[in-house]
């Protein structure tokens, strides 16, 4: 099966990604694998070009596998992927969200990227921008990211703090010795760990304590609480400058 | 990792088992090769045995010279020892801090010549409940000394003191030792918020157990207890040493972790009126000290686990512990010792389990940390 949905993204689509289910509570964030689209493959000589949804889908005759469109081409099949989705969900107003304008404060210089934002359902500018897929989003885009974001920190905190999701045997969690995550410092690893006698990262370190003080199972690396406490840790420490190696 | 590394906690238990299992049935050669063996893995660590425990001097002759001129006739020198926050549960769930309290009381009745009493410095429990304190109460129970309890806001928030208080009586009360009038305080009250947002007890205790959470209030002694505290002090000379115990700190340290009191200068200007204040402390869990005017502050260790500095807010005259080993459960935890001298000022020894001890004298405090300097940390908090 062959998908293109880069090139879907680089001609201003991904606000599609908009429609994804919130997640308030931030636990899907910290899933360890990524969404998957299940689109059918295509016919022999064909490309099949789905569109971030995830489910709407073309399929692109004449395209090798490999093979790029041209602007005109890709413009026709995206044009035709937006239609099929605008058909399919009348109620949708998409486009709203592309119409709303940025706020002042958003062209200020510390957000230079204010000047590349794309307008409501077109490419942006392209005297004032690179062409690059971040140059295409808008600052809600930024303000959705934010609040996965902060979701995904939020989880780690609710971890964190409580002994049952942490896995301890004799009631203990993080915060009883680490409050904010004070003295856990993720900016000085990796480091050497003396006591454990090798170059230790930060999650070597949260399942130590999750094995020794908490009395708990050591975490696989890609548990959705081992990536959510990391972030809840590393989110304590914004600002803090990186030192590698530091005792 | 778990096969490959071990804690010192573990490697400590194993070898001490191992110890134990040679020793049972050994004849007598072998078990005088062995005693060799384990003093000398002691000395091979620096260690002299009891080495959890130091005596300090107790009376020191060059301050003599000021007996009675304090106008405290009758007082006398005495050493007084400490545990406190022990945060307990019960037996069946966690023995890791039971493991710790006993180290405690094991260190004190341990002291030669005994301590004239022993103060319990409060959160005997982690959650309050009933099983908890009893726990707690039983352990403490084997102190050889008289034991003075202080309650902590780890007893109070489950029942609002019922069962503590029950167990162990009023948690505000004052008696004289040898000259000085001696205080203890329910310092860690906090106005309701647990009604409107219609917590259980098990809820409220909950968010007032964790130091984190923007939820609960500060802690506060209270219009009532400090209406209390000035009628108290009203029938003590103005000349007789104060020694006030107080679960929180009696002054403002760090507000987003409750290192705090809300009304700390309503009682500092209660106690200020005396010519000689010292007051101690729990709930901080480190080496601390602060000295407000004529008001001289030690913070006490807790048995359970060391917190960190807070970022912001450390009193200056403050030097800080040694970060604490992670893998060393006792490390940065332990107990001390008090000496109310002669000439009305209390010293302090912070006995830190793995480590030496450090006295802080109260002419550090006193003098605004020109003399007496304790040790500087190799390493301080990141």
């Amino acid at each position: 099966m062959v998908t293109v949905t880069a090139a879907l993204v680089a001609i201003g689509l991904v606000t599609l990604r908009y429609l994804a289910a919130a997640d308030p509570t931030g636990v899907a964030q910290a899933q360890s694998s990524l969404p998957a689209h299940s689109v059918p493959s295509a016919s022999r000589g064909a490309v099949v070009v789905e569109l971030c949804d995830g489910v709407t889908h073309t399929e692109v005759k004449g395209l090798k596998p490999g093979q790029q469109m041209t602007r005109a081409q890709a413009l026709a099949v995206t044009g035709q992927l937006m239609a099929e989705w605008r058909r399919k969900h009348p109620d949708r107003h998409w486009v709203l969200a592309q119409n709303d304008q940025a706020s002042p404060s958003a062209s200020s210089p510390e957000n230079p990227a204010r000047g590349n934002i794309a307008g409501p359902g077109e490419t942006a500018n392209t005297k004032s921008q690179q062409g690059d897929t971040y140059a295409s989003f808008h600052e809600r885009d930024f303000k959705v990211w934010q609040a996965q974001t902060d979701a995904f920190v939020n989880y780690g905190n609710q971890v964190f703090h409580s002994a049952k999701l942490l896995g301890s045997t004799i009631g203990v969690s993080c915060d009883m010795c680490h409050p904010n995550a004070a003295n856990t410092h993720p900016e000085t690893y990796p480091k050497y760990q003396e006591q454990l006698q090798r170059v230790a990262l930060l999650r070597d370190m949260i399942d130590w304590c999750i094995e020794n003080p908490i009395k708990g199972k050591t975490l696989d690396p890609n548990d959705p609480k081992m990536r959510a406490l990391e972030a809840y840790i590393l989110a304590q420490r914004k600002g803090v400058a990186l030192d590698y190696g530091k005792h | 990792m778990a096969a490959r590394h071990k804690s010192v906690e573990t490697r400590f238990y194993e070898d001490r088992d191992r110890v134990l299992r040679a020793l049972r049935n050994c004849d007598r050669r072998t078990f005088l090769k062995l005693s060799a063996a384990t003093m000398g893995a002691v000395m091979a660590k620096g260690l002299v045995p009891p080495h959890t425990f130091q005596l300090i001097e107790v009376a020191n002759a060059a301050v003599d010279k000021n007996w009675g001129t304090h106008g405290a006739q009758g007082s006398a020198p005495f050493r007084f020892a400490y545990i406190s926050d022990a945060h307990l549960y019960e037996r069946t769930l966690n023995q890791r801090f039971i493991r710790a309290i006993v180290k405690a009381v094991d260190d004190v009745n341990a002291l030669d010549p005994q301590p004239d009493f022993v103060l319990y410095g409060g959160d005997l429990a982690q959650l309050g409940s009933p099983g908890q304190l009893e726990t707690g109460r039983q352990i403490l129970g084997n102190l050889k000394a008289p034991v003075k309890m202080m309650v902590g806001e780890h007893d109070w928030f489950l029942d609002l003191g019922e069962k503590w208080q029950e167990l162990f009586g009023p948690p505000t009360y004052s008696f004289d030792w040898k000259g000085v009038h001696v205080v203890v305080l329910q310092s860690v009250y906090e106005k309701d918020f647990w009604t409107a947002r219609k917590m259980t007890p098990a809820e409220r205790m909950q968010t007032v157990a964790g130091l984190d959470n923007a939820v609960q209030s500060r802690f506060e002694v209270g219009d009532a207890q400090r209406e209390w505290l000035k009628n108290d002090l009203a029938k003590v000379s103005k000349s007789t040493p104060l020694l006030i115990f107080s679960h929180s700190p009696l002054y403002k340290y760090y507000r987003p972790w409750n290192f705090w009191t809300e009304d700390a200068e309503q009682v500092q200007a209660i106690l200020k009126q005396h010519e000689k204040v010292t007051v101690i402390h729990g709930h901080t869990h480190q080496m601390l000290f602060n000295q407000i005017g004529n008001i001289s502050f030690y913070g006490m260790l807790s048995t359970a686990w060391p917190w960190p500095y807070a970022p912001e807010g450390l009193p200056k005259l403050t030097v800080q512990m040694n970060r604490a080993d992670p893998f060393d459960q006792f490390d940065g935890c332990g107990d001390g010792e008090f000496t109310a001298r002669t000439d009305q000022l209390v010293d302090t020894v912070y006995n830190l389990w793995d480590r030496n001890p450090v006295t802080v004298r109260a002419d550090y405090l006193v003098s605004g940390g020109k003399v007496d300097r304790p040790p500087a940390p190799q390493f301080a908090s990141y």
